[in-house]
Protein backbone atom coordinates (compact mmCIF):
# COMPACT_ATOMS: atom_id res chain seq x y z
CA UNK A 1 0.00 0.00 0.00
CA UNK A 2 1.36 3.20 -0.96
CA UNK A 3 0.79 6.64 1.54
CA UNK A 4 2.61 8.76 -1.29
CA UNK A 5 -0.21 10.66 -1.30
CA UNK A 6 -2.98 12.42 0.64
CA UNK A 7 -6.59 13.66 -1.21
CA UNK A 8 -9.49 15.51 0.33
CA UNK A 9 -12.94 15.57 -2.71
CA UNK A 10 -15.15 17.52 -1.70
CA UNK A 11 -14.83 18.01 2.22
CA UNK A 12 -17.90 19.57 4.33
CA UNK A 13 -18.39 19.43 7.54
CA UNK A 14 -20.78 21.33 9.97
CA UNK A 15 -20.43 21.44 13.86
CA UNK A 16 -23.25 20.16 15.65
CA UNK A 17 -24.04 23.53 16.89
CA UNK A 18 -25.21 24.09 13.01
CA UNK A 19 -21.75 25.85 12.31
CA UNK A 20 -20.39 25.22 8.87
CA UNK A 21 -16.43 25.09 9.49
CA UNK A 22 -15.77 23.21 6.46
CA UNK A 23 -18.12 23.92 2.87
CA UNK A 24 -16.36 22.51 -0.23
CA UNK A 25 -12.33 21.93 -0.04
CA UNK A 26 -10.10 19.28 -2.44
CA UNK A 27 -6.84 19.12 -3.30
CA UNK A 28 -4.14 16.33 -3.67
CA UNK A 29 -0.91 16.14 -1.52
CA UNK A 30 2.27 14.49 -3.55
CA UNK A 31 4.64 13.01 -1.40
CA UNK A 32 7.85 14.74 -0.53
CA UNK A 33 5.62 18.25 -0.49
CA UNK A 34 5.52 20.44 2.14
CA UNK A 35 2.21 22.24 2.33
CA UNK A 36 1.26 24.99 3.92
CA UNK A 37 -2.26 25.83 4.65
CA UNK A 38 -3.03 29.16 5.64
CA UNK A 39 -6.28 31.42 6.83
CA UNK A 40 -7.82 33.88 9.00
CA UNK A 41 -9.14 32.53 12.22
CA UNK A 42 -12.13 30.60 11.58
CA UNK A 43 -11.26 29.67 8.07
CA UNK A 44 -11.63 26.16 8.72
CA UNK A 45 -7.92 25.37 9.42
CA UNK A 46 -8.31 23.15 12.35
CA UNK A 47 -11.51 21.30 11.07
CA UNK A 48 -9.48 20.54 8.05
CA UNK A 49 -6.61 18.71 9.96
CA UNK A 50 -9.09 16.70 12.13
CA UNK A 51 -10.76 15.61 8.80
CA UNK A 52 -7.92 14.55 7.39
CA UNK A 53 -6.92 12.50 10.51
CA UNK A 54 -9.92 11.08 10.86
CA UNK A 55 -10.80 12.55 14.15
CA UNK A 56 -13.97 14.18 12.34
CA UNK A 57 -15.55 12.50 9.54
CA UNK A 58 -16.58 14.45 6.58
CA UNK A 59 -20.64 15.38 6.55
CA UNK A 60 -19.84 15.21 2.44
CA UNK A 61 -17.03 14.22 0.43
CA UNK A 62 -13.63 11.94 1.36
CA UNK A 63 -10.34 11.74 2.62
CA UNK A 64 -8.04 9.53 0.81
CA UNK A 65 -4.55 8.56 2.35
CA UNK A 66 -2.92 6.56 -0.34
CA UNK A 67 -5.48 4.63 -2.29
CA UNK A 68 -7.28 4.32 1.34
CA UNK A 69 -10.59 6.00 2.44
CA UNK A 70 -10.32 7.25 5.43
CA UNK A 71 -13.19 5.52 7.60
CA UNK A 72 -13.49 3.70 10.83
CA UNK A 73 -12.01 0.45 9.65
CA UNK A 74 -9.14 1.89 8.02
CA UNK A 75 -8.11 4.01 10.83
CA UNK A 76 -5.82 2.80 12.91
CA UNK A 77 -4.19 1.84 9.38
CA UNK A 78 -3.82 5.04 8.27
CA UNK A 79 -2.52 6.49 11.48
CA UNK A 80 0.48 4.85 11.47
CA UNK A 81 1.64 6.90 8.33
CA UNK A 82 -0.09 10.21 9.40
CA UNK A 83 1.66 12.01 12.49
CA UNK A 84 -0.30 15.31 14.10
CA UNK A 85 1.51 17.17 16.51
CA UNK A 86 -0.80 19.43 18.41
CA UNK A 87 -0.94 23.21 18.96
CA UNK A 88 -0.38 22.64 22.67
CA UNK A 89 2.32 20.30 23.21
CA UNK A 90 0.54 19.71 26.86
CA UNK A 91 -2.19 17.73 24.78
CA UNK A 92 0.20 15.64 23.38
CA UNK A 93 2.38 15.22 26.56
CA UNK A 94 0.54 13.06 28.85
CA UNK A 95 2.75 10.68 30.36
CA UNK A 96 4.97 10.82 33.46
CA UNK A 97 8.14 11.33 31.59
CA UNK A 98 9.42 11.88 27.79
CA UNK A 99 10.67 8.60 27.17
CA UNK A 100 7.14 6.99 27.95
CA UNK A 101 5.66 9.84 25.70
CA UNK A 102 7.66 8.66 23.22
CA UNK A 103 7.23 5.07 23.20
CA UNK A 104 3.15 5.40 23.87
CA UNK A 105 2.67 5.27 20.05
CA UNK A 106 5.11 2.74 19.10
CA UNK A 107 4.06 0.51 22.02
CA UNK A 108 0.15 1.20 20.71
CA UNK A 109 1.00 -0.70 18.15
CA UNK A 110 2.56 -3.92 19.53
CA UNK A 111 6.28 -2.88 18.35
CA UNK A 112 8.90 -4.82 20.35
CA UNK A 113 10.22 -3.23 23.36
CA UNK A 114 13.84 -3.52 22.00
CA UNK A 115 12.73 -1.46 19.20
CA UNK A 116 10.64 0.71 21.07
CA UNK A 117 13.83 1.53 22.47
CA UNK A 118 16.09 1.90 19.69
CA UNK A 119 12.94 4.47 17.55
CA UNK A 120 12.66 6.50 21.03
CA UNK A 121 16.11 7.11 21.73
CA UNK A 122 16.47 8.16 17.50
CA UNK A 123 13.21 10.69 17.72
CA UNK A 124 14.84 12.01 20.86
CA UNK A 125 18.25 12.54 19.49
CA UNK A 126 16.80 13.80 15.81
CA UNK A 127 14.73 16.41 17.90
CA UNK A 128 18.02 17.33 20.09
CA UNK A 129 16.55 16.26 23.68
CA UNK A 130 18.12 12.90 24.29
CA UNK A 131 19.71 13.94 27.60
CA UNK A 132 15.63 15.27 28.97
CA UNK A 133 14.66 11.17 28.10
CA UNK A 134 13.75 10.84 32.06
CA UNK A 135 12.67 13.80 32.67
CA UNK A 136 8.78 14.84 33.52
CA UNK A 137 7.24 16.40 30.56
CA UNK A 138 5.50 19.71 32.99
CA UNK A 139 8.65 20.56 33.62
CA UNK A 140 10.21 21.22 30.42
CA UNK A 141 10.36 24.76 29.00
CA UNK A 142 8.38 25.67 25.90
CA UNK A 143 10.85 24.89 23.08
CA UNK A 144 11.87 21.33 24.75
CA UNK A 145 7.95 20.55 25.01
CA UNK A 146 7.93 21.10 21.56
CA UNK A 147 10.19 19.30 20.47
CA UNK A 148 9.15 16.23 22.43
CA UNK A 149 5.32 16.38 21.25
CA UNK A 150 7.54 15.98 17.61
CA UNK A 151 9.27 13.23 18.51
CA UNK A 152 5.92 11.72 20.03
CA UNK A 153 4.86 11.36 16.05
CA UNK A 154 8.59 11.09 14.63
CA UNK A 155 8.71 7.62 16.65
CA UNK A 156 5.55 5.96 14.66
CA UNK A 157 7.72 6.91 12.00
CA UNK A 158 4.64 8.41 10.03
CA UNK A 159 5.48 9.07 6.27
CA UNK A 160 3.62 12.48 6.74
CA UNK A 161 3.75 14.76 9.18
CA UNK A 162 0.68 17.30 10.54
CA UNK A 163 1.86 20.39 11.81
CA UNK A 164 -1.04 22.29 13.98
CA UNK A 165 0.92 26.03 14.34
CA UNK A 166 4.52 24.80 15.43
CA UNK A 167 6.07 27.45 16.30
CA UNK A 168 3.21 29.14 17.79
CA UNK A 169 4.17 30.50 21.50
CA UNK A 170 7.90 29.75 21.16
CA UNK A 171 10.72 32.71 21.20
CA UNK A 172 12.68 33.53 18.40
CA UNK A 173 15.54 31.03 19.08
CA UNK A 174 13.46 28.48 20.12
CA UNK A 175 11.54 29.06 16.66
CA UNK A 176 14.51 28.93 14.76
CA UNK A 177 15.26 25.65 15.79
CA UNK A 178 11.77 23.93 15.23
CA UNK A 179 12.04 25.73 11.80
CA UNK A 180 15.22 24.52 11.16
CA UNK A 181 14.55 20.79 12.52
CA UNK A 182 10.96 20.53 10.24
CA UNK A 183 13.12 22.14 7.23
CA UNK A 184 15.39 18.64 7.74
CA UNK A 185 12.72 16.21 7.59
CA UNK A 186 12.20 14.88 4.59
CA UNK A 187 8.41 13.53 5.25
CA UNK A 188 5.75 15.29 3.29
CA UNK A 189 4.09 18.06 5.32
CA UNK A 190 1.30 19.86 5.99
CA UNK A 191 1.38 23.10 8.24
CA UNK A 192 -1.34 25.38 8.94
CA UNK A 193 -0.16 28.62 10.72
CA UNK A 194 -0.60 32.40 11.28
CA UNK A 195 3.30 32.64 11.16
CA UNK A 196 3.65 33.49 7.39
CA UNK A 197 7.37 33.97 7.65
CA UNK A 198 8.18 30.47 8.81
CA UNK A 199 5.87 29.31 5.44
CA UNK A 200 7.50 30.84 3.43
CA UNK A 201 10.77 29.20 4.23
CA UNK A 202 9.20 25.87 5.04
CA UNK A 203 6.89 25.46 2.48
CA UNK A 204 6.88 25.27 -1.57
CA UNK A 205 2.98 24.82 -1.85
CA UNK A 206 0.11 27.09 -0.48
CA UNK A 207 -3.25 26.45 0.14
CA UNK A 208 -5.74 29.77 1.40
CA UNK A 209 -8.68 28.86 3.30
CA UNK A 210 -11.70 31.67 3.78
CA UNK A 211 -14.75 30.47 5.10
CA UNK A 212 -14.32 26.75 4.65
CA UNK A 213 -13.30 26.95 1.15
CA UNK A 214 -10.09 26.90 -0.84
CA UNK A 215 -9.43 30.11 -2.61
CA UNK A 216 -6.09 29.85 -3.65
CA UNK A 217 -3.49 26.66 -3.98
CA UNK A 218 -0.45 27.45 -5.54
CA UNK A 219 3.17 28.12 -5.21
CA UNK A 220 4.34 29.53 -2.27
CA UNK A 221 6.33 32.31 -4.08
CA UNK A 222 3.36 33.48 -6.29
CA UNK A 223 0.75 33.18 -3.35
CA UNK A 224 2.48 34.71 -0.65
CA UNK A 225 3.70 37.84 -2.59
CA UNK A 226 0.22 38.36 -3.76
CA UNK A 227 -1.05 41.52 -1.07
CA UNK A 228 -4.10 41.60 -2.78
CA UNK A 229 -5.20 38.31 -1.84
CA UNK A 230 -3.67 37.71 1.29
CA UNK A 231 -5.36 40.69 2.42
CA UNK A 232 -9.22 39.41 1.10
CA UNK A 233 -8.31 36.46 3.12
CA UNK A 234 -7.65 38.25 6.68
CA UNK A 235 -4.08 37.68 6.17
CA UNK A 236 -0.97 40.14 5.09
CA UNK A 237 2.14 39.53 3.50
CA UNK A 238 5.48 38.06 5.36
CA UNK A 239 7.02 40.43 7.22
CA UNK A 240 9.84 38.89 4.53
CA UNK A 241 7.91 40.44 1.56
CA UNK A 242 6.91 43.71 3.09
CA UNK A 243 8.68 47.00 3.40
CA UNK A 244 11.95 47.80 5.59
CA UNK A 245 10.38 49.58 8.44
CA UNK A 246 13.72 52.09 8.92
CA UNK A 247 13.98 52.62 4.66
CA UNK A 248 10.82 51.65 3.35
CA UNK A 249 12.98 49.42 0.80
CA UNK A 250 12.03 45.76 0.18
CA UNK A 251 14.04 43.10 0.82
CA UNK A 252 16.43 43.35 -2.06
CA UNK A 253 16.81 47.41 -1.73
CA UNK A 254 16.58 47.45 2.04
CA UNK A 255 19.20 50.19 3.44
CA UNK A 256 21.23 50.30 0.18
CA UNK B 1 -2.33 25.91 43.86
CA UNK B 2 1.23 25.10 41.77
CA UNK B 3 2.40 24.04 44.96
CA UNK B 4 -0.38 21.45 45.59
CA UNK B 5 0.42 20.51 41.27
CA UNK B 6 3.79 19.42 42.79
CA UNK B 7 2.94 17.96 45.56
CA UNK B 8 1.06 15.64 43.90
CA UNK B 9 3.75 14.78 41.40
CA UNK B 10 6.38 14.22 43.94
CA UNK B 11 5.07 11.32 44.09
CA UNK B 12 5.79 9.89 40.44
CA UNK B 13 9.73 11.70 41.03
CA UNK B 14 9.88 9.73 44.16
CA UNK B 15 8.91 6.52 42.13
CA UNK B 16 11.99 7.14 39.69
CA UNK B 17 14.21 5.63 42.52
CA UNK B 18 17.04 3.37 41.63
CA UNK B 19 17.09 1.11 44.92
CA UNK B 20 16.33 -2.32 45.23
CA UNK B 21 12.48 -1.27 46.47
CA UNK B 22 12.12 0.15 42.87
CA UNK B 23 13.18 -2.52 41.39
CA UNK B 24 10.99 -5.35 42.87
CA UNK B 25 8.44 -5.78 40.79
CA UNK B 26 5.27 -4.26 40.64
CA UNK B 27 3.27 -6.94 40.98
CA UNK B 28 5.09 -8.42 43.95
CA UNK B 29 4.87 -5.00 46.10
CA UNK B 30 1.14 -4.94 45.08
CA UNK B 31 0.38 -8.13 46.48
CA UNK B 32 2.64 -7.35 49.88
CA UNK B 33 1.33 -4.67 50.06
CA UNK B 34 -2.37 -6.29 50.04
CA UNK B 35 -1.46 -9.14 52.61
CA UNK B 36 -0.14 -5.91 54.86
CA UNK B 37 -3.82 -3.76 54.57
CA UNK B 38 -5.87 -7.40 55.36
CA UNK B 39 -3.31 -8.05 58.15
CA UNK B 40 -4.19 -4.41 59.80
CA UNK B 41 -7.83 -4.89 58.67
CA UNK B 42 -8.51 -8.29 60.47
CA UNK B 43 -7.49 -6.81 63.82
CA UNK B 44 -9.93 -6.30 66.35
CA UNK B 45 -11.28 -2.76 67.26
CA UNK B 46 -9.80 -2.26 70.63
CA UNK B 47 -6.45 -3.57 69.56
CA UNK B 48 -2.95 -1.71 69.95
CA UNK B 49 0.02 -3.26 71.25
CA UNK B 50 -0.28 -5.97 68.60
CA UNK B 51 -0.33 -3.14 65.75
CA UNK B 52 2.75 -1.36 66.87
CA UNK B 53 5.15 -4.12 65.20
CA UNK B 54 3.49 -3.09 62.06
CA UNK B 55 4.86 0.03 61.95
CA UNK B 56 8.51 -1.73 61.18
CA UNK B 57 7.18 -2.01 57.29
CA UNK B 58 6.54 1.72 56.50
CA UNK B 59 9.54 2.51 58.38
CA UNK B 60 11.62 0.32 56.82
CA UNK B 61 10.63 1.03 53.00
CA UNK B 62 10.89 4.79 53.79
CA UNK B 63 14.59 4.05 54.93
CA UNK B 64 15.82 1.62 52.20
CA UNK B 65 13.77 3.04 49.12
CA UNK B 66 15.67 6.26 50.49
CA UNK B 67 12.27 8.36 50.18
CA UNK B 68 12.15 11.83 52.32
CA UNK B 69 10.13 11.68 55.78
CA UNK B 70 8.65 14.93 56.05
CA UNK B 71 7.05 14.98 52.72
CA UNK B 72 5.44 11.38 53.14
CA UNK B 73 4.50 12.06 56.34
CA UNK B 74 2.16 15.34 55.19
CA UNK B 75 0.62 13.48 52.70
CA UNK B 76 -0.68 10.91 55.28
CA UNK B 77 -1.96 14.06 57.31
CA UNK B 78 -4.00 15.17 54.54
CA UNK B 79 -6.72 12.06 55.48
CA UNK B 80 -6.10 12.71 59.49
CA UNK B 81 -9.06 15.09 59.10
CA UNK B 82 -11.50 12.20 57.75
CA UNK B 83 -9.98 9.38 60.71
CA UNK B 84 -10.79 11.72 63.13
CA UNK B 85 -14.15 12.85 62.32
CA UNK B 86 -14.89 9.18 62.00
CA UNK B 87 -13.22 8.20 65.50
CA UNK B 88 -13.64 10.95 67.54
CA UNK B 89 -17.30 10.34 68.58
CA UNK B 90 -16.22 7.21 69.92
CA UNK B 91 -14.81 7.91 73.87
CA UNK B 92 -18.33 9.77 74.44
CA UNK B 93 -20.17 6.78 72.97
CA UNK B 94 -18.32 3.68 73.68
CA UNK B 95 -16.58 2.77 77.21
CA UNK B 96 -13.58 1.49 75.58
CA UNK B 97 -13.54 4.64 72.86
CA UNK B 98 -10.16 5.86 73.36
CA UNK B 99 -9.07 2.36 72.84
CA UNK B 100 -11.08 2.28 69.79
CA UNK B 101 -10.09 5.68 68.42
CA UNK B 102 -6.21 5.26 68.71
CA UNK B 103 -7.08 1.95 66.91
CA UNK B 104 -8.98 3.70 64.32
CA UNK B 105 -5.88 6.07 64.34
CA UNK B 106 -3.15 3.60 64.28
CA UNK B 107 -4.71 1.60 61.66
CA UNK B 108 -4.87 4.65 59.17
CA UNK B 109 -1.21 5.34 59.74
CA UNK B 110 -0.71 2.05 58.70
CA UNK B 111 -2.64 1.25 55.81
CA UNK B 112 -2.79 5.13 54.41
CA UNK B 113 1.10 4.88 54.81
CA UNK B 114 1.33 1.55 53.23
CA UNK B 115 -0.75 2.67 50.02
CA UNK B 116 1.23 5.97 49.61
CA UNK B 117 4.96 4.18 50.10
CA UNK B 118 3.61 1.64 47.29
CA UNK B 119 3.06 4.71 44.80
CA UNK B 120 5.81 6.16 45.58
CA UNK B 121 8.00 3.27 44.94
CA UNK B 122 6.38 1.84 41.90
CA UNK B 123 4.91 4.47 40.33
CA UNK B 124 1.23 4.56 38.89
CA UNK B 125 2.19 3.57 35.31
CA UNK B 126 4.43 0.36 36.64
CA UNK B 127 1.44 -0.05 39.47
CA UNK B 128 -1.37 -0.39 36.15
CA UNK B 129 1.13 -2.52 34.52
CA UNK B 130 0.82 -5.12 37.92
CA UNK B 131 -3.01 -4.61 37.82
CA UNK B 132 -3.35 -5.78 34.39
CA UNK B 133 -1.07 -9.20 35.80
CA UNK B 134 -3.63 -9.31 37.87
CA UNK B 135 -6.16 -9.67 35.13
CA UNK B 136 -8.25 -6.55 36.97
CA UNK B 137 -10.51 -5.47 33.89
CA UNK B 138 -8.72 -2.96 32.10
CA UNK B 139 -11.58 -0.24 31.79
CA UNK B 140 -10.67 -0.16 35.62
CA UNK B 141 -6.85 0.52 35.12
CA UNK B 142 -7.31 3.01 32.65
CA UNK B 143 -9.91 4.76 34.84
CA UNK B 144 -7.23 4.86 37.56
CA UNK B 145 -4.76 5.85 35.46
CA UNK B 146 -6.38 8.23 33.64
CA UNK B 147 -7.76 9.85 36.68
CA UNK B 148 -4.60 10.24 38.28
CA UNK B 149 -3.21 11.87 34.90
CA UNK B 150 -6.87 14.03 35.14
CA UNK B 151 -5.77 15.47 38.31
CA UNK B 152 -3.01 17.49 37.36
CA UNK B 153 -4.33 18.64 34.50
CA UNK B 154 -7.63 19.87 36.70
CA UNK B 155 -5.29 21.41 38.97
CA UNK B 156 -3.13 23.57 36.60
CA UNK B 157 -6.26 24.55 34.78
CA UNK B 158 -7.97 25.46 38.21
CA UNK B 159 -4.39 27.42 39.24
CA UNK B 160 -4.80 29.37 35.84
CA UNK B 161 -8.28 30.47 36.52
CA UNK B 162 -7.88 31.55 39.87
CA UNK B 163 -4.62 33.63 38.86
CA UNK B 164 -7.01 35.37 36.41
CA UNK B 165 -9.35 35.92 38.82
CA UNK B 166 -7.18 37.12 41.63
CA UNK B 167 -5.54 39.79 38.83
CA UNK B 168 -8.81 41.37 38.46
CA UNK B 169 -10.23 41.57 41.74
CA UNK B 170 -7.44 42.97 44.34
CA UNK B 171 -7.54 42.64 47.90
CA UNK B 172 -10.50 39.46 47.68
CA UNK B 173 -9.57 36.95 49.41
CA UNK B 174 -10.32 33.31 47.96
CA UNK B 175 -12.86 33.38 45.21
CA UNK B 176 -16.23 35.31 46.24
CA UNK B 177 -19.33 33.13 46.51
CA UNK B 178 -21.90 34.70 43.58
CA UNK B 179 -18.61 33.09 41.30
CA UNK B 180 -18.85 29.89 42.38
CA UNK B 181 -20.91 29.01 39.89
CA UNK B 182 -19.61 30.32 36.81
CA UNK B 183 -16.23 29.24 37.90
CA UNK B 184 -17.12 25.21 38.42
CA UNK B 185 -19.24 25.32 34.74
CA UNK B 186 -16.00 26.98 33.55
CA UNK B 187 -13.64 24.42 35.00
CA UNK B 188 -15.44 21.55 33.98
CA UNK B 189 -15.94 22.79 30.26
CA UNK B 190 -12.43 23.47 30.24
CA UNK B 191 -11.51 20.15 31.40
CA UNK B 192 -13.66 18.46 29.09
CA UNK B 193 -12.49 20.10 26.36
CA UNK B 194 -8.60 19.63 27.29
CA UNK B 195 -9.70 15.89 28.36
CA UNK B 196 -11.21 15.50 24.75
CA UNK B 197 -7.76 16.65 22.88
CA UNK B 198 -5.98 14.42 25.33
CA UNK B 199 -7.87 11.51 24.12
CA UNK B 200 -7.84 12.72 20.52
CA UNK B 201 -3.34 12.67 20.59
CA UNK B 202 -4.42 9.42 22.38
CA UNK B 203 -6.07 7.71 19.52
CA UNK B 204 -3.93 9.40 17.01
CA UNK B 205 -1.06 7.43 18.42
CA UNK B 206 -2.88 4.26 17.81
CA UNK B 207 -4.38 4.36 21.38
CA UNK B 208 -6.96 1.32 21.47
CA UNK B 209 -7.63 1.23 24.86
CA UNK B 210 -5.34 -0.79 26.25
CA UNK B 211 -2.69 0.48 28.01
CA UNK B 212 0.81 -0.87 27.39
CA UNK B 213 3.10 0.06 29.57
CA UNK B 214 6.53 -1.09 28.03
CA UNK B 215 9.01 -3.14 29.69
CA UNK B 216 7.19 -5.27 32.30
CA UNK B 217 10.38 -6.86 33.94
CA UNK B 218 9.97 -11.09 34.81
CA UNK B 219 9.42 -11.89 38.71
CA UNK B 220 13.10 -13.10 39.76
CA UNK B 221 13.28 -15.42 42.61
CA UNK B 222 14.15 -12.19 44.95
CA UNK B 223 11.13 -10.84 43.91
CA UNK B 224 9.02 -14.05 45.91
CA UNK B 225 11.61 -13.76 48.21
CA UNK B 226 10.36 -10.82 49.00
CA UNK B 227 6.92 -11.33 49.03
CA UNK B 228 6.99 -14.07 50.66
CA UNK B 229 9.73 -13.06 53.35
CA UNK B 230 7.33 -9.98 54.28
CA UNK B 231 3.60 -11.96 54.10
CA UNK B 232 4.84 -14.25 56.62
CA UNK B 233 5.98 -11.36 59.21
CA UNK B 234 2.57 -9.86 58.92
CA UNK B 235 1.00 -13.26 59.48
CA UNK B 236 3.27 -13.70 62.37
CA UNK B 237 2.57 -10.68 63.76
CA UNK B 238 -1.15 -10.82 62.89
CA UNK B 239 -0.91 -14.40 64.54
CA UNK B 240 1.24 -13.28 67.88
CA UNK B 241 0.94 -10.33 70.05
CA UNK B 242 4.88 -9.10 69.46
CA UNK B 243 5.14 -6.49 72.03
CA UNK B 244 3.62 -9.03 74.57
CA UNK B 245 5.70 -12.29 73.81
CA UNK B 246 8.55 -10.25 74.26
CA UNK B 247 7.13 -8.14 77.55
CA UNK B 248 6.40 -11.79 79.26
CA UNK B 249 10.18 -12.73 77.72
CA UNK B 250 11.77 -10.00 79.64
CA UNK B 251 9.42 -10.46 82.84
CA UNK B 252 10.52 -14.29 82.45
CA UNK B 253 14.44 -13.13 82.34
CA UNK B 254 13.93 -10.56 84.89
CA UNK B 255 11.87 -13.21 87.52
Amino acid sequence: MSHHKIEARGLKYAYPDGHEAVKDISFVIHHGEAVGVIGANGAGKSTLLMLLMGVLFPDGGDVLVGDVLVTKKTLSMIRKSLGMVFQDPNDQLFMTTVYDDVAFGPRNYKVDEAEVDRRVKEALELVGIAHLSDRAPFKLSGGEKRAASIATVLSMQPDLLILDEPTAALDPKSRRRIMKLLKGFSHTKIITSHDLDMVYELCDRIIVLKNGVVVADGKTSEILTDAALLDACGLELPLAMQGCPVCGGNQETRHK
Amino acid sequence: MVKALNNIRLLDDLARGETYLHRTHPLVKLLTTFVFLVSIISFDRYEISSLLPFLFYPLYIILFADLPFGPILKRMLMVAPFVLSIGILNPIFDRNGWLTFFSIVLKSLLTVSAGILLIATTGMERLSGGLRILKVPKIFVLQLLLTYRYISVLIEEVGRMQRAYALRAPGQKGIQKSAWGPFAGQLILRTFERAQRIYESMNLRGFDGEYHAGKTSKIMPGDIAYLVGWSAFFLFLRAYNVPNLIGNLLMGVIQ
